[in-house]
């Protein structure tokens, strides 16, 4: 009896001691790359979920960090320091982003860009906060993050739920005129946020009614009965909250099922990959967005670095990583280092030219000047709605 | 002898790594756009394929003879192999306690030597110690599959949460709160599934962690929906108030001091009466009933008592991460949790502790391979399976030595 | 009544799918009790090398339906062997080790191929081309059932019964049940085990690969993660037949397909997974070992 718990209690130091020889290892690295961050370098994290089954939003964040960091770079980096970037995945899982971002903050990195989800986001915030880490998130979108003024440390690129429900819903029923309105998001908290403040802005506007109201299994193998329910509901517009393979899915179910209703939807949406996936039935289907204008050379030459150094086309929130990246990075040039205090004061203060505007951060976090604006697809691409 | 080997090791390692570079081919190498119509070929990757893969294969069947040759001495069935030179030393208590006394004032020197984030993501290895700990009562003492574990955890989390957000109750007034709830939710999912066998107690179970994800997912006014609760009081100290850092510290020690109980429990347990009642359901459920043990109890005790340390540790973790949404308690958490419990080494209290470590620790200190780390991940978990498949550290039986001199001969 | 029929069918083409891969899993089960959570993924790298053939195809100029049909071959075959290669690697040397051994090296195998397929491919949503195409006569009856659903409605029967003919009456499928039901004697009567291990998982892994191309050609889009869902879904329909059985794999596919779209219809589909899972447990404890699957008395 002894000798068994003695030695579980033995199990546990030798996990102990096998701790200590990769704890060790670690922190000799952290050490070394404390050095040379303070010395020549400028480290950013990228964190977000970069593997499971949400990589397909995290990755892009990451690539057009890369790609930002290597223009810079090339350009003889910030103040004669090149810019480093450091990955951190969190699968956007909270506890995962609570790992990455003590990891980030054990590594004395004060910048961050990311997280990706807004629940990642949530739990991770606290630990930045109390370290005075800079952190701007390209697709973070719930409305407290930034409307509670809990997060002094947080800016964001993308506009909130709040402001996007409600575009989506007075579109709707301002512009389509429509009179019932079926609601339907992914759950996840993105699409539900923005399927919630759609439905108190219909409520409120009471122009039109919401006949439905569901969230359906992302990833499921087919959607027909969301479909036949939303024929049944006699609603003559749909709204959906949520990302582009789900609104693709549902889409092309409508038009099979012989349901041509206008689609409204989000910027989760309003990527080129949904026109690719949803073929001909993407015709016709309305997203709101950051306008980024057709000549915006930015943006243009964003996406040929990327076909080039990638491979393939940018995935969803690429353009509003890619201008995180570079307001974040412009902010350290203007403030001349990155403590936190001028960083943050450069961000509010500096405008910076991006994909999605000329832009600047107001004082709760939200990007000022960007102009968000409706899109519809007309000839496989997202044209303005004037 | 040796040349023979090594010449068929290298013939076979040949055909596996053809074979393997023909499989992953059309992925590895071509890459097509159906919209822009174009196709890339990426003829490198077939070539790091072919060498990666032989290289590979020849270390996969180096070990493979070497498992096959060394299973011959102790792969016999029926007895207990004797246990190796180096657990005789470990038992020896010169050597044990020391150890021991090294072991505990490691870990708890462990914060002040570290950073934060060693303690921080040292505190999640120590969570899923105790859970696993907790499941391997249920799954690893009483043989009762359970894949849906992680709703317990769920449970004993979103009871600190609401009542921390509603009532502003503090942690030390939830955490046994939290515990009484999941061994509530234990029995609840005890009672439908006591006629169920083997793999269809997996999928019950499996659904019964779905459907309180899903629950949560849904049920906005109750538990917020995929939004989650945020600002989650971290535990406190008569009214003290840390930093994050402090209140890492303080997170650890409390996890450490459930560590240690929770050993000290379970391994009593394991050799109660009703541990022994939980060993004879798992080897023959009719036969357990014959020997007058009931069997029912039994069942409803093991699922309960598992529960109830996924009830505590869910409050720990509410607390610890100060936000949570029903994205941490998806199926693969559970299966995660499950493979803890199997990996470690079934009913090994050490080897438990050994896979928790492994399999939360490993991923983060893989964080520098990146995107590659959750791939080595899924091939580390098959590579241990298959070359250790009773676990890092085998459970040993208690053995009786009874004088078998047969009563009538003298 | 029109209402309920549009939602019949379609339970019914959403079951069927559902009944395509639960197939592979009970074919698996039944002859060495493993739950093979590497199944969706063998579904997934079905789709993909659908995917890749299509594109290839494509850009040759090909019709959509031979397209179609070849790409349906071709993953069918990469499929089985993918099936074949996990199954050396993975379980074989499990055979004799404790229970859940091979289960949780099967768990590290579903993570392992879904980060190799992002890390090959693309982590991002891949178009699928929509090779089937749309019937005249069915037109009129779209808003119950497209020519897609159709199809895999007729392929998924077609399948079934093509399966129950060989299990019943090949050679092969007489060694498969041999071993199903002991394989310590079937070794003894000369069938040889491994061998029928291999073709189980190879003809399991196949049919995954023809429903995987079908729902992408329907979807038109895959990615890395599809098989995880799915895959959980066949496994639930499997355990609600009664794993092991074949016409109970179907049976169990089409229930659970009903279930989700009436709970969807006349509830909600907020709900509907819930439901799915509540009939699961509900069913299994009336009849424990599912609706189709061999009630055993326990050995003393």
């Amino acid at each position: 009896m002894k000798a068994r718990w003695i030695l579980s209690v033995a199990g546990v130091a030798m996990a102990g001691l096998l701790m200590v020889g990769c704890g060790k290892k670690d922190e000799q690295k952290t050490d070394a790359a404390n050095a040379t961050a303070s010395s020549d370098k400028i480290v950013i994290g990228v964190a977000g979920a970069q593997s499971g089954d949400l990589a397909s939003y995290g990755l892009p964040t990451l690539n057009a960090a890369k790609l930002v960091a290597k223009e810079v770079n090339a350009k003889g980096g910030i103040n004669g320091k090149k810019v480093e970037i450091l990955p951190m995945d969190d699968q956007c899982k909270p506890e995962l982003a609570t790992n990455a971002a003590t990891k980030l903050v054990s590594e004395k990195v004060n910048l961050v860009i990311g997280h990706i989800c807004s629940g990642a986001t949530k739990a991770a915030l606290p630990i930045y906060k109390d370290a005075k880490v800079i952190v701007i998130s390209p697709s973070a979108t719930s409305t407290e993050l930034t409307q509670s003024g809990d997060y002094p440390n947080f800016f964001r690129t993308i506009s909130y739920d709040l402001v996007q429900g409600k575009a989506g819903a007075e579109f709707a029923e301002n512009t389509l005129h429509v009179k019932k309105v079926a609601i339907i998001h992914d759950k996840g908290d993105y699409g539900k946020g923005i399927a919630e403040s759609a439905k108190t802005a219909l409520e409120e506007g009471k122009q039109a009614k919401v006949v439905l109201f569901e969230g359906i299994t992302p990833g499921g193998v087919d959607y027909s009965a969301v479909v036949q329910k939303i024929k049944n509901s006699g609603a003559d517009c749909v709204i959906f909250g949520g990302y582009h393979p789900e609104a693709s899915k549902i889409i092309i179910q409508m038009h099979q099922k012989g349901l041509k209703i206008p689609f409204v939807s989000d910027d989760g949406v309003k990527v080129d990959t949904f026109i690719k996936t949803a073929g001909a039935d993407a015709e016709g289907v309305y997203a709101t967005g950051p306008q980024i204008l057709a000549d915006n050379a930015i943006y243009k030459k964003a996406i040929e670095d990327h076909k080039k150094d990638f491979g393939s086309d940018p995935g969803a929130f690429f353009p509003q990583a890619y201008a995180a990246s570079q307001a974040l990075m412009n902010a350290v040039a203007k403030a001349g280092s990155t403590d936190y205090d001028k960083v943050a004061a450069a961000l509010r203060s500096e405008y910076v030219e991006t994909p999605v505007g000329k832009i600047k951060f107001d004082s709760k976090g939200d990007a000022e000047g960007v102009s968000f604006s409706v899109y519809q697809v007309k000839n496989g691409k997202y044209e303005l709605v004037k | 002898m040796a040349s023979q080997q090594l010449a068929k090791n290298f013939k076979q390692s040949v055909v596996a790594a053809l074979w393997l570079s023909f499989l992953t081919m059309p992925l590895m190498v071509i890459r097509v756009d159906t919209v822009e119509k174009t196709i890339t070929w990426r003829w490198m990757h077939l070539l790091w394929m072919l060498v990666g893969s032989f290289v590979l294969a020849l270390v996969w069947y180096f070990l493979m003879d070497r498992r096959d040759r060394g299973g011959a001495n102790d792969g016999n069935l029926n007895t207990e192999a004797a246990p190796s030179r180096f657990s005789i030393w470990l038992n020896n208590p010169r050597v044990a306690r020391p150890l021991m006394a090294f072991g505990l004032l490691f870990a708890v020197a462990f914060p002040f030597l570290f950073s934060m984030y060693q303690t921080n993501i040292l505190i999640s290895a120590l969570i899923y110690v105790v859970l696993g700990l907790g499941l391997n009562i249920t799954v690893g003492l009483a043989g009762l599959l359970d894949l849906g574990y992680v709703a317990f955890y769920a449970v004993g989390a979103y009871a600190y949460a609401l009542l921390n957000y509603h009532f502003h109750l503090g942690f030390w007034a939830v955490l046994p709160l939290g515990g009484i709830l999941g061994a509530f939710f234990g029995i609840l999912l005890g009672f439908p599934v006591l006629r169920l066998r083997g793999d269809y107690l997996a999928i019950v179970t499996l659904g019964f962690g779905e459907i309180v994800r899903l629950v949560l997912q849904n049920w906005d006014a109750f538990s917020f929906g995929p939004s989650g609760i945020s600002n989650i009081a971290r535990p406190g100290f008569f009214g003290v108030t840390y930093s994050v850092s402090q209140a890492t510290t303080y997170i650890y020690y409390i996890m450490l001091a459930f560590v240690l109980l929770t050993i000290f429990v379970t391994a009593r347990l394991k050799d109660s009466r009703i541990g022994r009642a939980w060993l004879a359901l798992r080897e023959d459920e009719i036969a357990c009933q014959a020997m007058g043990i009931d069997n029912t109890k039994a069942k409803l005790l093991a699922f309960a008592m598992g529960a109830t340390f996924a009830g505590f540790m869910g409050v720990v973790f509410a607390a610890k991460t100060t936000f949570i949404n029903p994205a941490s308690f998806t199926f693969m958490e559970s299966a995660m949790i499950l493979a803890i419990v199997v990996l470690g080494g079934m009913g090994s209290i050490p080897g438990v502790i050994l896979g928790a470590f492994l399999l939360m620790l490993m991923p983060e200190y893989m964080r520098a391979f990146s995107q590659y780390r959750m791939l080595l991940f899924g091939a580390t978990m098959i590579v241990v399976m298959v070359f250790r498949p009773q676990g890092l550290i085998k459970a040993r039986r208690k053995i009786y030595k009874v004088n078998t001199k047969p009563a009538g001969q003298a | 009544m029109e209402y309920f029929l549009q939602l019949f069918f379609s339970g019914l083409s959403k079951g069927s799918v559902y009944a395509l891969i639960a197939l592979g899993y009970t074919m698996v089960y039944g002859i060495i009790e493993l739950i093979n959570f590497a199944h969706g993924e063998i579904y997934m790298i079905g789709a993909f090398t659908g995917l890749i053939v299509a594109g290839l195809l494509t850009a040759l100029g090909w019709p959509a339906l031979a397209i179609l049909a070849i790409a349906v071959v071709v993953a069918m075959v990469y499929s089985g062997a993918y099936g074949y290669t996990v199954e050396k690697i993975a379980y074989k040397p499990l055979r004799n080790a404790p229970r859940l051994a091979p289960l949780i090296s099967a768990i590290g195998m579903s993570i392992f191929l879904q980060n190799y397929v992002m890390l090959a491919q693309t982590p991002d949503f891949l178009p699928f081309p929509r090779l089937i195409p749309d019937l005249a006569f069915m037109q009129k009856y779209n808003s119950f059932l497209g020519t897609s659903d159709l199809l895999i409605i007729v392929t998924s029967i077609v399948v079934m019964a093509a399966l129950n003919f060989f299990i019943k009456f090949t050679r092969m499928g007489k060694a498969m049940r041999a071993t199903a039901q002991n394989r310590k004697m079937a070794m003894l009567v000369g069938v040889n085990v491994d061998q029928v291990i291999s073709a189980t998982f190879i003809i399991g892994s196949s049919l995954a690969a023809v429903g995987g191309v079908l729902i992408a050609s329907h979807m038109g889009q895959i990615n890395f993660y599809i098989g995880f869902i799915a895959g959980l879904k066949a496994f639930t329909a499997a355990v609600l037949g009664g794993i092991g059985s074949i016409p109970g794999a179907m049976l169990g596919g089409l229930v659970l397909g009903w279930t989700e779209s009436f709970a969807t219809g006349y509830v909600s589909s907020d709900y509907e997974d819930v439901f799915a899972f509540l009939l699961l447990v509900l069913i299994l404890i009336f009849r424990p070992a599912g609706l189709l699957g061999k009630q055993r008395a326990q050995k003393v």
